[in-house]
C-alpha cells in the first residue's frame, strides 16, 4: 500500500499530534478479530474520515480512542498521554465520543442534564457547568433547547444536542461515529458546516462519501479491520478501482 | 408517544407551573394525606377541599372540566369497595331483593361509600394537577432535593427518558404480529391461547434483549463522558420566601382542617 | 381501548381514598424499609452497569406491560412483570426496578394513588419480585436443569407472585374497611386468571431469553446449568421456602378477617345477614364464600384462607417433589456422566 504513511516519515516531520496509534490490534472476548495492527496519526486541528464497509472496524477503533475498549496490543497516546489504567480519565475528558444513535448517547431527561453530564462528571464548579452547557449549544445552534426532552426532538437536532454532549467537555479531540446517518438534506447540510466550523481534531467514521469531500481533507479505509489505505481524500476519491475494490461509492 | 393528554397543559405560564417541583410535591401529598384523614361523612371538610383543590386548578390556568372528566379513571375501583354499603352497620335505608339473597343498604354505608368515592375522586384530581403542571423532570429534581436515595432517582430518570423509546419498539413488534396474523374472513384468528401468550412472550424476550443492549451502549457513553459509579447533579436551588410561606401556609391549612374535622 | 382485564389489572393500582391513612402510611413505612435494603443490596455491589442497565429495564417492564394477546370475550392477558425482573435481574435490583415502574405509573398517568403507593409498591413491587425470585429459584434447583423446569418456574412463580399480590392487595383493603369476605375471595378470583396469562408469557420470555442469550441471565446461570445443579437438591433450602411460604400464608389467613378494621363486627352484620357469602357462591364452590359452613365468621374465614394456602402449596411442593424424585430415579439409573451439552 503506497499510500500509507509511513511513520518514519512523520516522526521527521515536527507536527504536534493529536492521536498517536501505534499497531493496535484488538480481538473481541467472543473471539472476533476486529482490528489488526492498526497505526494511525492525525494532527492537531487535522479532520480524518474513516471509511469502508459494514463490519470494517470503524466502531471498533474510535472506541480505543478513549479507552472503552482497551487494545489486546499496541498503544494509543492521546497529545502526549499514553492511555493506561492511570490516564484513563483525563483521556475520557480529553476525546469527545459520539455514537451513532443519538438515543444512546442522550440518555438524560433534559438537554441540559444530558449537556451537563460530562463536565458535572469532570468535577467543574456548577457555574461553570452551566456556562459550559450554555456554550456547547450555542455551538451547535440549539440555545434554548435546555429544558427540552430529548424524545420531543428531531432526528438531525438529536443529533446536534449529541455533538453538543461532548463539546461542553471541551474535548481537543472529536470522535464521531456516523454522524449523518438519517439525516435530511437539510440538517445534513448543518452538520457539514458544524464539522467545517468546529476546530477540534476529528476522526469521524461514515459512509457518505459527499460529507468526506465537503468536509474531510484526509481520508483512512479500513477493510477486514486494517487500514487499507490512506490519504488525501481528494486522490483517494478520484481511484475510481481503489473505491471500487471497497464498496465505496463516489461521491 | 407523549405521555399523556396532559402534555399541552405543562409549558403555560401560570403562578402554579411556575412554583417549585418540591413545593407542589409536599403540598400534593399532605393534601391527599389530609383527605385520607378525614372522617366519613364530613361534608363540610370535603366542600373546604375541594374549595382549595379547585381555586388551585383554576390558578394554574387548566379547565377544569378536562381535570374532572379525566378524573374518573379511579371509578372502576368503586366496584370493590360498594360493598361497605351493604355491610357497614347502620339504619337500613332500602333493600335490594336478588331472589336468592336480599342486600340491605344502611346509611352508614352509604355515607362511607360516598366519602371513599369522594376522596378518590378529590385525590386524583390532585395528583392530575401536579403531572399537568410539572415536568417529570422537575419532580425528579424536587425528589432528588427532599433525600430520595439517588439510585432511585437514576432508574426513574433513565426509565423516563427510555420509556418512549422502548413504547415505540413494543408498538413495532405488535405492529409486526398483527400483520403477520391477518386471519380470513369467517375464520377463528390465529392459534390457541398459550399460543397467542407464547407469541407475546417472545415479543417480551425480544425487547428484553434489545433494551438490554441498549443499556450497555448507554453505560460505554457514560463512561466516554466521565461517568465512575457516581451520578452527579447541581445541587438544588433555594426554595424562595414566597415558596416557603406558600408551602408552610398550605400545610398548615390542611392540618386545620384535618384538626376541625375531628371536632365537628 | 382498553378491555375488561386491562381495568382489572387497575385492581393492583389501588387508588387514592380507598385506603385508610393509618393503613397506607404502614405499608409505606415496610416498602421503604425494604427498599432501603435493596438500594443497599444494589449499590454496594461495586456494579457501577447496574444504574443504566436497572433504569433501561423499568422502561422495558413499563414498555412489556403493553404488549398484549387477546384472551375471551374482549378479554387480554398481559404483564405485570415482578417476577419476570426479579428472576432476570436477582430480586433485589428487580425490586427497585418494579418500585420505579409503579411510581412511574403513579406520577405520571395517575395509575395508582400517591398516598397508596407504599402499598402499591409493596404488592406489585416488592412481593412479585421477592415471590418470583425466592420461589423460582428453589424451583430451578429442583428441576436441576431440565429444559422444562424453567418452564415449569416461570409459570409457577410468575402465578404465584401475581396470587400473592393480591392477596396482600386485599389485606390493606380489608384493613381499611372493605368487607373480607367479599374483597378476597374477588381479588383472588379474578387474579387467578390474571396469574394465567403473567405465567404464560413470564415463561415464554424466559425460555426465549435464556435459549438465545443465556450470558445474560447471571441470576440464572447456577440453576440452569445441569453439571452444578446435578448434586442432590438441598433440602433445606426446600424446607426453608416451604416454611416462610406457610408462615406468610398462615399470618395473612389470620390477620385477614380479625384484621377487617372494624372493632363493631363488620364482618359478623355481612355473615348475619347471610347475603354476601350467597350472593358469591357460586365461582367458589370448593371453599364457598372463603368461609366454611356452620362456623361463626371469623374463624371460618381464617380456616377457609388456611385451607385454600395449604392446598396451593401442597400442590406445587408435591408436583415438585415428584419431579425431584423421577429425576433422581433416571440419574440413578444411568450413572455414566451425563454430557453436560444436550441438554438444552
Ligand atoms: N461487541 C462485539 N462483540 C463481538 N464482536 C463484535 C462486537 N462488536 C463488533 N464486533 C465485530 O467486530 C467487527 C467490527 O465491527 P464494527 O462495529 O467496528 O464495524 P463498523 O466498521 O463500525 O461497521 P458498521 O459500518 O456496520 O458500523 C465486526 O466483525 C463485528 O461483527
Ligand atoms: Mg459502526
Amino acid at each position: 500500500m503506497s499510500l500509507l504513511l509511513e511513520p518514519e516519515l512523520t516522526t521527521i516531520a515536527p507536527v504536534a499530534l493529536a492521536v498517536h496509534v501505534r499497531n493496535l490490534c484488538y480481538r473481541y472476548p467472543d473471539g472476533t478479530e476486529a482490528l489488526h495492527d492498526i497505526s494511525l496519526q492525525i494532527g492537531e486541528g487535522e479532520k480524518v474520515a474513516l471509511v469502508g464497509p459494514n463490519g470494517a472496524g470503524k466502531s471498533t477503533l474510535l472506541l480505543h480512542l478513549n479507552g472503552v475498549l482497551r487494545c489486546t496490543s499496541g498503544s494509543v497516546q492521546i497529545g502526549s498521554t499514553t492511555l493506561s489504567d492511570a490516564t484513563i480519565r483525563t483521556i475520557r475528558a480529553q476525546v469527545g465520543m459520539v455514537f451513532q444513535d443519538p438515543d444512546d448517547q442522550l440518555f438524560s431527561p433534559t438537554v441540559f442534564d444530558d449537556v451537563a453530564f460530562g463536565p458535572l462528571h469532570m468535577g467543574l464548579p456548577e457555574a461553570e457547568v452551566r456556562q459550559r452547557v450554555a456554550w456547547a449549544l450555542e455551538q451547535v445552534d440549539m440555545a434554548g433547547f435546555e429544558r427540552r426532552m430529548p424524545h420531543h426532538l428531531s432526528v438531525g437536532q438529536r443529533k446536534r444536542i449529541a455533538v453538543a454532549t461532548v463539546l461542553s467537555m471541551h474535548p481537543a479531540i472529536l470522535a464521531l461515529d456516523e454522524p449523518s446517518a438519517g439525516l435530511d438534506p437539510r440538517a445534513r447540510r448543518g452538520l457539514v458546516e458544524l464539522l467545517n466550523r468546529l476546530p477540534q481534531a476529528m476522526l469521524v467514521s461514515t459512509h457518505d462519501m459527499r460529507l468526506v469531500q465537503e468536509v474531510f481533507p484526509r481520508m483512512v479505509i479500513l477493510a477486514q479491520g486494517r487500514i487499507a489505505a490512506d490519504g488525501p481524500s481528494r486522490e483517494l476519491l478520484a481511484d475510481g478501482a481503489l473505491l471500487e475494490q471497497y464498496g465505496l461509492e463516489r461521491p | 408517544m407523549t405521555t399523556s393528554f396532559l402534555d399541552r397543559y405543562i409549558d403555560r405560564q401560570s403562578p402554579v407551573h411556575g412554583l417549585d417541583g418540591r413545593v407542589k410535591l409536599l403540598l400534593t401529598l399532605g393534601y391527599i394525606l389530609a383527605l385520607a384523614l378525614l372522617p366519613p361523612g364530613n361534608w363540610l371538610a370535603y366542600a373546604a377541599c375541594a374549595g382549595l383543590l379547585w381555586w388551585a386548578i383554576s390558578r394554574a390556568q387548566l379547565p377544569l372540566r378536562t381535570i374532572l372528566a379525566r378524573s374518573i379513571v379511579a371509578l372502576p375501583f368503586a366496584l370493590v369497595a360498594v360493598s361497605v354499603v351493604f355491610t357497614r352497620p347502620g339504619l337500613p335505608l332500602f333493600s335490594l331483593p336478588l331472589g336468592f339473597a336480599t342486600l340491605t343498604a344502611t346509611d352508614a354505608g352509604l355515607i362511607l361509600f360516598a366519602s371513599i368515592l369522594l376522596k378518590s375522586w378529590l385525590s386524583v384530581q390532585a395528583a392530575l394537577l401536579l403531572t399537568a403542571t410539572t415536568h417529570f423532570f422537575d419532580l425528579l429534581a424536587a425528589l432528588r432535593a427532599l433525600h430520595l436515595p439517588p439510585i432511585l432517582v437514576a432508574i426513574l430518570s433513565f426509565a423516563y427518558r427510555y420509556m418512549f423509546v422502548l413504547v415505540e419498539e413494543a408498538q413495532r413488534l405488535l405492529r409486526a404480529r398483527d400483520c403477520r396474523s391477518a386471519t380470513l374472513p369467517g375464520q377463528r384468528s390465529g392459534g390457541s391461547i398459550a399460543w397467542r401468550a407464547a407469541v407475546v412472550g417472545r415479543m417480551v424476550g425480544t425487547l428484553f434483549l434489545r433494551s438490554y443492549e441498549r443499556s450497555e451502549r448507554i453505560y460505554v457513553a457514560m463512561l466516554s463522558r466521565g461517568y465512575n459509579g457516581n451520578m452527579h447533579t447541581l445541587t438544588p436551588r433555594r426554595l424562595t420566601p414566597t415558596e416557603q410561606g406558600l408551602l408552610v401556609v398550605g400545610l398548615a391549612l390542611l392540618t386545620g382542617i384535618t384538626t376541625l374535622s375531628f371536632f365537628m | 381501548m382498553q378491555s375488561l382485564t386491562d381495568l382489572l389489572v387497575f385492581a393492583l393500582h389501588v387508588p387514592d381514598g380507598f385506603l385508610n391513612a393509618p393503613v397506607a402510611l404502614l405499608w409505606w413505612v415496610l416498602t421503604v424499609a425494604v427498599l432501603a435494603v435493596a438500594v443497599r443490596k444494589t449499590s454496594g455491589s461495586l456494579n457501577e452497569r447496574q444504574i443504566p442497565l436497572m433504569g433501561v429495564m423499568a422502561a422495558f417492564i413499563f414498555a412489556a406491560q403493553m404488549l398484549n394477546f387477546p384472551v375471551l370475550g374482549g378479554t387480554s392477558g398481559h404483564l405485570l412483570g415482578g417476577a419476570l425482573a426479579a428472576l432476570l435481574l436477582g430480586p433485589w435490583a428487580g425490586m427497585l426496578v418494579m418500585a420505579c415502574v409503579v411510581g412511574l405509573q403513579a406520577l405520571l398517568f395517575q395509575d395508582g394513588g400517591l398516598l397508596a403507593m407504599g402499598a402499591n409498591i409493596f404488592n406489585m413491587g416488592i412481593l412479585t419480585a421477592a415471590v418470583g425470585y425466592w420461589l423460582g429459584t428453589p424451583l430451578l434447583r429442583l428441576f436441576g436443569g431440565k429444559p422444562w423446569g424453567l418452564v415449569v418456574t416461570g409459570f409457577v412463580a410468575a402465578w404465584v407472585s401475581v396470587m400473592v399480590a393480591a392477596i396482600a392487595c386485599s389485606l390493606q383493603l380489608a384493613l381499611s374497611g372493605v368487607p373480607a369476605g367479599v374483597v378476597f375471595p374477588a381479588m383472588l378470583f379474578v387474579h387467578a386468571f390474571i396469574g394465567v396469562g403473567e405465567g404464560l408469557i413470564t415463561l415464554a420470555a424466559l425460555t426465549f431469553i435464556v435459549s438465545t442469550r443465556p450470558d445474560l441471565v447471571t441470576t440464572l446461570t447456577s440453576y440452569l446449568d445441569p453439571t452444578t445443579t446435578r448434586r442432590p437438591v438441598d433440602g433445606r433450602t426446600v424446607g426453608l421456602v416451604t416454611l416462610v411460604g406457610l408462615l406468610c400464608a398462615v399470618g395473612a389467613a389470620f390477620i385477614s378477617p380479625l384484621a377487617s378494621g372494624d372493632p363493631d363486627g363488620l364482618e359478623r352484620v355481612a355473615e348475619d345477614q347471610g347475603f354476601l357469602d350467597r350472593a358469591l357462591d357460586a365461582p367458589f364452590s370448593i371453599l364457598p364464600d372463603y368461609t366454611i359452613p356452620g362456623l361463626d365468621g371469623n374463624a371460618s374465614t381464617i380456616i377457609a384462607g388456611i385451607v385454600g394456602l395449604l392446598i396451593v402449596f401442597a400442590l406445587a411442593y408435591g408436583i415438585a417433589m415428584l419431579i425431584r424424585s423421577r429425576r433422581q430415579a433416571a440419574e440413578e439409573e444411568r450413572s455414566a456422566p451425563r454430557p453436560a451439552t444436550g441438554e438444552r
